[in-house]
Protein backbone atom coordinates (compact mmCIF):
# COMPACT_ATOMS: atom_id res chain seq x y z
CA UNK A 1 0.00 0.00 0.00
CA UNK A 2 1.22 3.03 -1.16
CA UNK A 3 1.45 5.90 1.85
CA UNK A 4 1.60 9.90 1.14
CA UNK A 5 4.60 11.53 2.47
CA UNK A 6 6.57 8.52 2.92
CA UNK A 7 9.49 6.40 0.65
CA UNK A 8 7.94 2.41 -0.26
CA UNK A 9 9.98 1.14 2.24
CA UNK A 10 8.92 -2.40 3.29
CA UNK A 11 12.51 -3.69 4.88
CA UNK A 12 11.60 -5.96 8.00
CA UNK A 13 13.77 -5.87 10.82
CA UNK A 14 15.86 -8.69 10.35
CA UNK A 15 16.66 -7.50 6.92
CA UNK A 16 17.73 -3.91 8.63
CA UNK A 17 19.72 -5.72 10.74
CA UNK A 18 21.68 -7.50 7.86
CA UNK A 19 22.67 -4.62 5.92
CA UNK A 20 23.82 -2.64 9.24
CA UNK A 21 25.58 -5.27 10.53
CA UNK A 22 27.41 -5.53 7.26
CA UNK A 23 28.25 -2.02 6.66
CA UNK A 24 29.48 -1.69 10.21
CA UNK A 25 30.72 -5.06 11.27
CA UNK A 26 33.40 -4.11 14.18
CA UNK A 27 31.07 -1.38 15.94
CA UNK A 28 27.51 -2.29 16.00
CA UNK A 29 26.15 -5.53 17.34
CA UNK A 30 22.40 -6.81 17.11
CA UNK A 31 21.32 -7.93 19.57
CA UNK A 32 17.96 -8.82 18.72
CA UNK A 33 16.01 -8.29 15.39
CA UNK A 34 11.94 -9.35 14.54
CA UNK A 35 9.93 -8.10 12.34
CA UNK A 36 8.85 -4.20 13.47
CA UNK A 37 11.92 -4.12 16.25
CA UNK A 38 15.93 -3.45 16.21
CA UNK A 39 18.25 -3.83 19.23
CA UNK A 40 21.84 -3.53 19.15
CA UNK A 41 24.56 -2.13 20.81
CA UNK A 42 26.68 0.63 19.58
CA UNK A 43 30.44 2.41 19.58
CA UNK A 44 30.42 5.36 20.42
CA UNK A 45 32.50 6.56 17.53
CA UNK A 46 30.77 4.75 15.08
CA UNK A 47 27.36 6.62 15.98
CA UNK A 48 27.29 9.29 13.79
CA UNK A 49 28.45 7.03 10.80
CA UNK A 50 25.15 4.73 11.53
CA UNK A 51 22.94 7.24 12.13
CA UNK A 52 23.61 9.40 9.15
CA UNK A 53 23.77 5.76 7.34
CA UNK A 54 20.60 4.99 8.85
CA UNK A 55 18.74 8.43 7.96
CA UNK A 56 20.06 8.59 4.40
CA UNK A 57 19.61 4.87 3.03
CA UNK A 58 17.38 3.12 5.24
CA UNK A 59 14.86 5.38 5.57
CA UNK A 60 14.98 6.33 9.10
CA UNK A 61 13.30 9.71 9.65
CA UNK A 62 12.26 9.80 13.01
CA UNK A 63 14.00 10.21 16.48
CA UNK A 64 11.44 8.73 19.15
CA UNK A 65 13.29 9.15 21.93
CA UNK A 66 17.02 10.24 23.37
CA UNK A 67 17.79 9.28 26.89
CA UNK A 68 20.12 8.61 29.35
CA UNK A 69 21.09 5.67 31.92
CA UNK A 70 23.18 6.22 34.90
CA UNK A 71 24.97 2.71 35.82
CA UNK A 72 26.45 3.95 39.27
CA UNK A 73 28.06 0.56 40.12
CA UNK A 74 28.92 -0.49 36.68
CA UNK A 75 30.89 3.62 36.47
CA UNK A 76 28.85 4.25 32.84
CA UNK A 77 26.90 6.28 31.69
CA UNK A 78 24.34 5.07 28.69
CA UNK A 79 22.47 6.81 25.73
CA UNK A 80 19.50 4.90 24.63
CA UNK A 81 18.52 5.92 20.97
CA UNK A 82 14.84 4.62 19.78
CA UNK A 83 15.11 5.48 16.22
CA UNK A 84 11.50 4.75 13.57
CA UNK A 85 11.35 4.38 10.35
CA UNK A 86 8.24 5.89 9.39
CA UNK A 87 8.70 3.89 5.64
CA UNK A 88 9.92 0.11 7.12
CA UNK A 89 7.51 0.45 10.41
CA UNK A 90 10.57 -0.64 12.55
CA UNK A 91 11.93 1.34 15.33
CA UNK A 92 15.56 0.68 16.53
CA UNK A 93 17.03 0.88 19.81
CA UNK A 94 20.64 1.90 19.70
CA UNK A 95 22.29 1.48 23.35
CA UNK A 96 25.73 3.43 23.37
CA UNK A 97 28.06 3.04 26.52
CA UNK A 98 30.03 6.16 27.71
CA UNK A 99 32.84 6.38 30.58
CA UNK A 100 30.84 7.53 34.12
CA UNK A 101 33.88 10.22 34.27
CA UNK A 102 33.80 11.93 31.06
CA UNK A 103 30.64 11.07 29.29
CA UNK A 104 30.80 12.80 25.76
CA UNK A 105 28.72 11.52 22.78
CA UNK A 106 28.54 12.96 19.57
CA UNK A 107 25.10 14.70 19.19
CA UNK A 108 22.70 13.77 16.05
CA UNK A 109 20.68 16.66 16.03
CA UNK A 110 22.64 18.43 12.84
CA UNK A 111 20.52 14.89 11.09
CA UNK A 112 17.31 14.85 12.80
CA UNK A 113 15.90 18.04 14.32
CA UNK A 114 13.78 16.38 16.87
CA UNK A 115 16.62 14.83 18.96
CA UNK A 116 17.57 18.19 19.91
CA UNK A 117 15.25 18.50 22.88
CA UNK A 118 15.94 15.42 24.15
CA UNK A 119 19.52 15.65 24.05
CA UNK A 120 19.51 18.89 25.55
CA UNK A 121 17.15 17.49 28.46
CA UNK A 122 19.65 14.40 28.74
CA UNK A 123 22.36 16.92 29.01
CA UNK A 124 20.31 18.93 31.78
CA UNK A 125 19.30 15.83 33.85
CA UNK A 126 22.28 13.15 33.82
CA UNK A 127 25.44 15.82 32.36
CA UNK A 128 25.95 14.21 29.23
CA UNK A 129 27.82 16.34 26.72
CA UNK A 130 26.28 16.25 23.22
CA UNK A 131 29.55 17.29 20.92
CA UNK A 132 28.42 19.56 18.23
CA UNK A 133 24.81 20.22 19.91
CA UNK A 134 23.68 23.76 19.02
CA UNK A 135 22.25 24.92 22.03
CA UNK A 136 23.22 22.62 25.29
CA UNK A 137 21.47 24.86 28.27
CA UNK A 138 19.30 24.11 31.09
CA UNK A 139 15.79 23.14 29.81
CA UNK A 140 13.72 21.67 32.15
CA UNK A 141 15.77 22.96 35.32
CA UNK A 142 16.20 26.40 36.42
CA UNK A 143 19.34 28.33 34.63
CA UNK A 144 22.13 28.25 36.44
CA UNK A 145 21.54 24.92 38.54
CA UNK A 146 24.67 23.35 39.58
CA UNK A 147 23.91 19.59 39.97
CA UNK A 148 22.51 16.63 37.39
CA UNK A 149 19.49 15.46 39.38
CA UNK A 150 18.73 12.45 37.93
CA UNK A 151 22.41 11.07 38.63
CA UNK A 152 22.17 7.88 40.91
CA UNK A 153 24.45 9.66 43.06
CA UNK A 154 21.94 13.01 43.46
CA UNK A 155 20.59 12.79 46.59
CA UNK A 156 16.75 13.77 46.28
CA UNK A 157 14.84 15.49 48.47
CA UNK A 158 17.73 17.64 49.64
CA UNK A 159 17.97 21.29 49.09
CA UNK A 160 20.12 22.20 46.28
CA UNK B 1 11.80 49.44 12.62
CA UNK B 2 13.46 48.33 15.90
CA UNK B 3 12.97 44.46 16.47
CA UNK B 4 12.41 43.28 20.07
CA UNK B 5 11.19 40.60 22.20
CA UNK B 6 7.57 39.31 23.24
CA UNK B 7 7.07 37.35 26.20
CA UNK B 8 4.03 35.77 25.76
CA UNK B 9 3.57 33.66 29.24
CA UNK B 10 4.06 32.26 31.22
CA UNK B 11 0.46 33.79 32.14
CA UNK B 12 -1.03 34.60 28.99
CA UNK B 13 -4.35 33.35 27.51
CA UNK B 14 -2.89 31.94 24.64
CA UNK B 15 -0.59 29.48 26.60
CA UNK B 16 -2.71 27.16 28.10
CA UNK B 17 -0.37 25.90 30.67
CA UNK B 18 2.29 27.27 31.64
CA UNK B 19 5.46 27.73 29.22
CA UNK B 20 6.84 31.01 27.99
CA UNK B 21 6.76 31.44 24.12
CA UNK B 22 9.01 33.62 23.56
CA UNK B 23 9.05 35.67 20.24
CA UNK B 24 10.94 38.13 18.27
CA UNK B 25 9.03 40.60 16.41
CA UNK B 26 9.82 43.32 13.61
CA UNK B 27 7.00 45.23 14.00
CA UNK B 28 4.54 42.85 13.83
CA UNK B 29 6.34 39.55 12.00
CA UNK B 30 7.80 37.21 13.66
CA UNK B 31 11.32 36.83 12.93
CA UNK B 32 12.27 34.09 15.58
CA UNK B 33 11.01 32.69 18.63
CA UNK B 34 11.92 30.40 21.08
CA UNK B 35 9.29 28.12 23.55
CA UNK B 36 10.30 27.67 27.68
CA UNK B 37 9.47 24.98 29.43
CA UNK B 38 10.23 23.74 32.65
CA UNK B 39 7.54 26.00 34.69
CA UNK B 40 5.30 22.68 35.67
CA UNK B 41 8.77 19.84 36.32
CA UNK B 42 8.17 17.75 39.38
CA UNK B 43 10.86 15.08 38.41
CA UNK B 44 8.50 12.58 37.40
CA UNK B 45 10.73 10.48 36.02
CA UNK B 46 13.09 10.37 39.10
CA UNK B 47 10.23 9.66 41.78
CA UNK B 48 8.90 6.32 39.90
CA UNK B 49 12.67 5.17 41.16
CA UNK B 50 11.46 4.92 44.56
CA UNK B 51 8.21 3.66 43.76
CA UNK B 52 6.70 0.11 43.61
CA UNK B 53 5.51 -0.37 40.05
CA UNK B 54 1.59 -0.32 40.71
CA UNK B 55 1.98 2.79 42.01
CA UNK B 56 3.57 4.28 39.54
CA UNK B 57 -0.33 3.79 37.72
CA UNK B 58 -2.13 6.68 39.22
CA UNK B 59 1.31 8.71 38.78
CA UNK B 60 1.10 8.18 35.20
CA UNK B 61 -2.63 10.15 35.16
CA UNK B 62 -1.01 12.68 36.16
CA UNK B 63 1.13 12.83 33.13
CA UNK B 64 -1.79 14.39 31.39
CA UNK B 65 -4.80 14.84 33.38
CA UNK B 66 -6.56 15.96 29.95
CA UNK B 67 -5.82 12.24 28.27
CA UNK B 68 -4.78 10.22 31.58
CA UNK B 69 -6.11 6.98 30.40
CA UNK B 70 -3.85 6.75 27.39
CA UNK B 71 -0.83 7.82 29.89
CA UNK B 72 -1.50 5.05 32.62
CA UNK B 73 -2.42 2.66 29.44
CA UNK B 74 1.13 3.24 27.64
CA UNK B 75 2.62 2.42 31.52
CA UNK B 76 1.12 -0.39 31.90
CA UNK B 77 1.96 -1.78 28.21
CA UNK B 78 5.37 -0.63 29.10
CA UNK B 79 5.79 -2.91 31.90
CA UNK B 80 4.18 -5.54 30.09
CA UNK B 81 6.66 -5.43 27.58
CA UNK B 82 9.44 -5.52 30.61
CA UNK B 83 7.69 -8.51 32.43
CA UNK B 84 7.28 -10.37 29.34
CA UNK B 85 2.98 -10.12 30.53
CA UNK B 86 0.10 -11.76 28.05
CA UNK B 87 -3.39 -9.44 28.33
CA UNK B 88 -6.59 -11.61 28.30
CA UNK B 89 -8.38 -10.38 24.49
CA UNK B 90 -11.38 -9.05 26.85
CA UNK B 91 -8.71 -6.86 28.64
CA UNK B 92 -7.43 -5.47 25.01
CA UNK B 93 -11.05 -5.04 23.50
CA UNK B 94 -11.96 -2.91 26.79
CA UNK B 95 -8.33 -0.42 26.87
CA UNK B 96 -9.25 0.16 23.05
CA UNK B 97 -13.06 1.60 23.72
CA UNK B 98 -11.62 3.57 26.65
CA UNK B 99 -8.54 4.71 24.60
CA UNK B 100 -10.68 5.63 21.62
CA UNK B 101 -13.28 7.44 24.67
CA UNK B 102 -9.99 9.72 25.66
CA UNK B 103 -8.81 10.33 22.38
CA UNK B 104 -12.41 11.73 21.80
CA UNK B 105 -12.83 13.65 25.28
CA UNK B 106 -8.95 15.05 24.83
CA UNK B 107 -9.74 16.28 21.53
CA UNK B 108 -13.01 17.87 22.61
CA UNK B 109 -11.05 19.78 25.31
CA UNK B 110 -8.74 21.26 22.46
CA UNK B 111 -11.90 22.24 20.62
CA UNK B 112 -12.99 24.27 23.23
CA UNK B 113 -9.35 25.41 23.70
CA UNK B 114 -9.56 26.54 20.28
CA UNK B 115 -12.95 28.07 20.41
CA UNK B 116 -12.23 30.62 23.10
CA UNK B 117 -8.54 31.11 21.51
CA UNK B 118 -10.19 32.18 18.33
CA UNK B 119 -13.30 34.14 20.31
CA UNK B 120 -15.88 31.85 19.65
CA UNK B 121 -17.13 30.87 22.71
CA UNK B 122 -20.09 28.98 21.50
CA UNK B 123 -16.92 26.88 19.99
CA UNK B 124 -15.97 26.44 23.58
CA UNK B 125 -19.59 25.97 25.48
CA UNK B 126 -20.63 23.07 22.88
CA UNK B 127 -17.48 20.63 22.50
CA UNK B 128 -17.40 20.63 26.44
CA UNK B 129 -21.12 20.22 26.79
CA UNK B 130 -20.63 16.70 24.75
CA UNK B 131 -17.55 16.08 26.55
CA UNK B 132 -19.31 15.88 30.21
CA UNK B 133 -21.24 12.47 28.25
CA UNK B 134 -17.64 11.00 27.72
CA UNK B 135 -17.10 11.53 31.06
CA UNK B 136 -19.93 10.27 32.83
CA UNK B 137 -18.91 7.11 31.01
CA UNK B 138 -15.73 6.87 32.05
CA UNK B 139 -16.98 7.63 35.41
CA UNK B 140 -19.55 4.77 35.24
CA UNK B 141 -16.75 2.64 34.30
CA UNK B 142 -14.38 3.59 36.98
CA UNK B 143 -15.44 6.15 39.28
CA UNK B 144 -13.19 9.04 38.15
CA UNK B 145 -13.90 12.07 35.70
CA UNK B 146 -10.27 12.78 34.47
CA UNK B 147 -7.54 10.92 36.49
CA UNK B 148 -8.93 7.52 35.93
CA UNK B 149 -6.60 5.01 37.64
CA UNK B 150 -8.24 2.34 35.61
CA UNK B 151 -5.45 0.12 33.04
CA UNK B 152 -3.83 -2.71 35.34
CA UNK B 153 0.01 -4.50 34.84
CA UNK B 154 -1.89 -7.24 32.36
CA UNK B 155 -5.39 -6.02 31.92
CA UNK B 156 -7.82 -3.57 33.13
CA UNK B 157 -9.28 -3.24 36.93
CA UNK B 158 -12.91 -4.21 36.56
CA UNK B 159 -14.73 -5.50 33.82
CA UNK B 160 -17.83 -2.94 32.12
CA UNK B 161 -20.86 -1.80 34.26
CA UNK B 162 -24.23 -2.63 33.61
CA UNK B 163 -25.29 -1.74 30.12
CA UNK B 164 -22.18 -0.27 29.08
CA UNK B 165 -22.79 -1.29 25.25
CA UNK B 166 -25.99 0.63 25.19
CA UNK B 167 -24.59 3.61 26.98
CA UNK B 168 -21.84 3.64 24.75
CA UNK B 169 -24.09 3.22 21.48
CA UNK B 170 -26.42 6.28 22.78
CA UNK B 171 -23.55 8.48 23.35
CA UNK B 172 -21.72 8.10 20.11
CA UNK B 173 -25.27 8.17 18.44
CA UNK B 174 -25.57 11.68 19.88
CA UNK B 175 -21.93 12.78 19.84
CA UNK B 176 -22.04 12.13 15.56
CA UNK B 177 -24.59 14.10 15.38
CA UNK B 178 -23.13 16.94 17.45
CA UNK B 179 -20.09 16.75 15.70
CA UNK B 180 -21.52 18.16 12.63
CA UNK B 181 -22.68 20.78 14.36
CA UNK B 182 -19.15 21.83 15.37
CA UNK B 183 -17.79 21.55 11.74
CA UNK B 184 -20.44 23.94 10.60
CA UNK B 185 -19.71 26.24 13.46
CA UNK B 186 -16.27 26.14 12.40
CA UNK B 187 -15.97 25.29 8.89
CA UNK B 188 -18.57 27.68 7.69
CA UNK B 189 -17.15 30.62 9.79
CA UNK B 190 -15.31 32.81 7.88
CA UNK B 191 -13.38 34.39 10.80
CA UNK B 192 -12.41 31.34 11.62
CA UNK B 193 -11.48 29.53 8.18
CA UNK B 194 -9.10 33.33 7.78
CA UNK B 195 -7.71 32.76 11.18
CA UNK B 196 -6.86 29.19 10.99
CA UNK B 197 -5.93 28.51 6.68
CA UNK B 198 -2.17 29.32 5.77
CA UNK B 199 -1.10 29.64 8.85
CA UNK B 200 1.29 28.28 10.73
CA UNK B 201 2.51 25.87 7.55
CA UNK B 202 5.18 22.67 8.62
CA UNK B 203 6.45 20.97 5.44
CA UNK B 204 6.10 17.40 5.36
CA UNK B 205 10.36 17.03 5.19
CA UNK B 206 10.67 19.16 8.08
CA UNK B 207 7.84 17.65 10.24
CA UNK B 208 9.22 14.38 10.46
CA UNK B 209 12.45 15.69 10.62
CA UNK B 210 11.75 17.63 13.85
CA UNK B 211 9.92 14.52 15.54
CA UNK B 212 6.27 15.94 15.24
CA UNK B 213 3.90 13.01 15.26
CA UNK B 214 0.49 12.01 15.78
CA UNK B 215 -2.74 14.45 14.42
CA UNK B 216 0.05 17.52 13.60
CA UNK B 217 2.13 15.23 11.56
CA UNK B 218 -0.75 13.77 9.72
CA UNK B 219 -1.70 17.25 9.11
CA UNK B 220 1.60 18.05 7.44
CA UNK B 221 0.56 14.78 4.97
CA UNK B 222 2.41 12.00 6.47
CA UNK B 223 0.88 8.60 6.44
CA UNK B 224 1.79 7.24 9.74
CA UNK B 225 -0.31 6.18 12.79
CA UNK B 226 1.03 3.85 15.02
CA UNK B 227 -2.66 2.33 16.03
CA UNK B 228 -1.61 1.09 12.29
CA UNK B 229 1.57 0.77 11.72
CA UNK B 230 2.82 -1.00 14.86
CA UNK B 231 -0.70 -2.09 16.16
CA UNK B 232 -1.08 -2.43 19.61
CA UNK B 233 -4.33 -3.76 21.69
CA UNK B 234 -6.72 -4.75 19.41
CA UNK B 235 -6.36 -1.88 16.42
CA UNK B 236 -5.02 -4.39 14.03
CA UNK B 237 -8.80 -6.52 14.58
CA UNK B 238 -11.14 -3.37 13.71
CA UNK B 239 -11.62 -1.69 10.27
CA UNK B 240 -10.92 2.09 10.24
CA UNK B 241 -8.98 4.56 8.51
CA UNK B 242 -6.00 7.14 9.29
CA UNK B 243 -6.81 10.52 8.48
CA UNK B 244 -4.38 12.86 6.49
CA UNK B 245 -4.57 16.16 5.33
CA UNK B 246 -2.25 17.51 2.80
CA UNK B 247 -2.46 21.37 3.35
CA UNK B 248 0.56 21.40 6.30
CA UNK B 249 -1.17 24.52 7.88
CA UNK B 250 -3.21 24.85 10.93
CA UNK B 251 -6.39 23.76 9.57
CA UNK B 252 -5.48 20.62 8.47
CA UNK B 253 -3.99 20.14 11.96
CA UNK B 254 -7.91 21.24 12.99
CA UNK B 255 -9.33 18.57 9.93
CA UNK B 256 -7.31 15.72 10.79
CA UNK B 257 -8.66 15.72 14.99
CA UNK B 258 -12.46 16.55 14.06
CA UNK B 259 -11.90 13.15 11.13
CA UNK B 260 -10.23 11.27 14.07
CA UNK B 261 -13.16 11.69 16.52
CA UNK B 262 -15.28 10.32 13.94
CA UNK B 263 -13.28 7.29 13.40
CA UNK B 264 -13.10 6.79 17.09
CA UNK B 265 -16.72 6.79 17.45
CA UNK B 266 -16.24 3.98 14.25
CA UNK B 267 -13.56 2.17 16.53
CA UNK B 268 -15.48 2.34 19.77
CA UNK B 269 -18.90 0.86 17.75
CA UNK B 270 -16.50 -2.15 16.39
CA UNK B 271 -14.43 -3.35 19.84
CA UNK B 272 -18.27 -3.08 21.51
CA UNK B 273 -19.51 -5.86 18.34
CA UNK B 274 -16.80 -7.58 18.72
CA UNK B 275 -15.70 -7.68 22.48
CA UNK B 276 -16.66 -11.17 23.92
CA UNK B 277 -17.00 -12.37 27.82
CA UNK B 278 -13.62 -13.23 29.66
CA UNK B 279 -10.97 -12.58 31.65
CA UNK B 280 -10.08 -8.98 32.18
CA UNK B 281 -7.07 -9.58 34.21
CA UNK B 282 -4.08 -11.42 34.80
CA UNK B 283 -1.36 -11.38 37.93
CA UNK B 284 2.03 -10.11 36.77
CA UNK B 285 5.16 -10.73 38.45
CA UNK B 286 6.01 -8.62 41.15
CA UNK B 287 9.39 -8.02 39.94
CA UNK B 288 11.29 -7.01 37.15
CA UNK B 289 15.36 -8.94 36.34
CA UNK B 290 17.66 -6.02 37.00
CA UNK B 291 19.60 -4.51 33.61
CA UNK B 292 16.46 -5.87 31.71
CA UNK B 293 14.38 -3.22 29.35
CA UNK B 294 11.03 -2.66 27.85
CA UNK B 295 9.75 0.04 26.01
CA UNK B 296 6.22 0.71 24.40
CA UNK B 297 5.37 3.60 22.37
CA UNK B 298 1.30 4.51 21.43
CA UNK B 299 -0.50 7.50 19.39
CA UNK B 300 -1.63 9.36 22.53
CA UNK B 301 -4.10 12.07 21.35
CA UNK B 302 -1.46 14.66 20.70
CA UNK B 303 1.10 12.04 19.11
CA UNK B 304 3.81 9.60 19.91
CA UNK B 305 3.81 9.16 23.65
CA UNK B 306 6.33 6.34 24.40
CA UNK B 307 8.22 4.77 27.79
CA UNK B 308 11.42 2.83 28.25
CA UNK B 309 11.98 1.07 31.89
CA UNK B 310 14.86 -0.81 32.78
CA UNK B 311 14.66 -3.56 35.68
CA UNK B 312 16.07 -3.60 38.80
CA UNK B 313 16.28 -6.64 40.37
CA UNK B 314 13.33 -5.79 42.69
CA UNK B 315 9.62 -4.54 42.80
CA UNK B 316 10.88 -0.81 41.31
CA UNK B 317 11.87 0.51 38.32
CA UNK B 318 15.67 1.32 37.80
CA UNK B 319 14.66 4.23 35.30
CA UNK B 320 11.95 5.40 33.39
CA UNK B 321 12.09 7.46 30.84
CA UNK B 322 9.14 9.17 29.33
CA UNK B 323 8.66 10.68 25.92
CA UNK B 324 5.85 13.03 25.31
CA UNK B 325 4.83 13.61 22.63
CA UNK B 326 4.43 17.88 22.94
CA UNK B 327 7.31 18.10 24.58
CA UNK B 328 9.05 17.69 20.70
CA UNK B 329 6.62 19.41 18.83
CA UNK B 330 6.82 22.53 20.99
CA UNK B 331 10.63 22.49 20.01
CA UNK B 332 9.34 22.27 16.28
CA UNK B 333 7.28 25.30 17.26
CA UNK B 334 9.36 28.27 15.51
CA UNK B 335 9.28 26.45 12.74
CA UNK B 336 5.61 27.36 12.07
CA UNK B 337 5.63 30.45 13.66
CA UNK B 338 8.53 32.48 12.07
CA UNK B 339 7.27 34.60 9.47
CA UNK B 340 3.49 35.20 10.21
CA UNK B 341 2.25 37.69 12.30
CA UNK B 342 2.11 38.27 16.31
CA UNK B 343 -1.68 37.60 16.18
CA UNK B 344 -1.38 34.30 14.25
CA UNK B 345 0.16 33.05 17.31
CA UNK B 346 -2.77 31.64 19.33
CA UNK B 347 -4.67 30.09 16.15
CA UNK B 348 -1.12 28.10 15.43
CA UNK B 349 -0.23 26.88 19.13
CA UNK B 350 -3.88 26.37 19.49
CA UNK B 351 -4.12 23.91 16.35
CA UNK B 352 -1.02 22.32 17.88
CA UNK B 353 -2.96 20.86 21.08
CA UNK B 354 -0.24 22.10 24.21
CA UNK B 355 -0.41 20.14 27.27
CA UNK B 356 2.20 20.95 29.53
CA UNK B 357 1.57 18.05 32.17
CA UNK B 358 3.32 15.97 29.75
CA UNK B 359 5.63 18.52 28.10
CA UNK B 360 7.42 19.05 31.72
CA UNK B 361 6.72 15.76 33.43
Amino acid sequence: MERIGLAPGGKTGEVLAQEIVQRFPQDVTVTKATHNRLYAKVDKAALVGLCTYMRDSLDFEHVTSVGGVDWLEEKKMQVVYHITSYANKVTAELVVDLPRDTPEVDSITFLWGGANWHERETWDMFGIVFVGHPKLERLLNPDGTEVFPFRKDFVSGRRV
Amino acid sequence: MAEMWLNMGPQHPMTHGLWNLRVKVDGETMTEAEPVIGYLHRGWEKITESRKYPQIIPMADRLCYGASMSWSHLYCLTIEDLMEVEVPDRAKWIRTIVLEAQRIGSHLMWLAALGTDLGSYTVFLYPVRERELFLDLMQNLCGARMTYNYPRIGGVRNDVPANFERDFTRVLNHFEKRLSDYEALCDQSTIFRMRMEDVGYLSAEKAKNLGVTGPNLRGSGVDYDVRRDDPYEMYDQVDWKVCVEKTCDAYARYRVKMDEMRESCNIIRQCIKKMKPGAIRVKPPRTAPKGKTGWAHVEDPRGEGFMYVIGNGDDRPYRLKVRSPIFVTVSAAPEMLVGYKVADVPAIMGSVDMCLGETDR
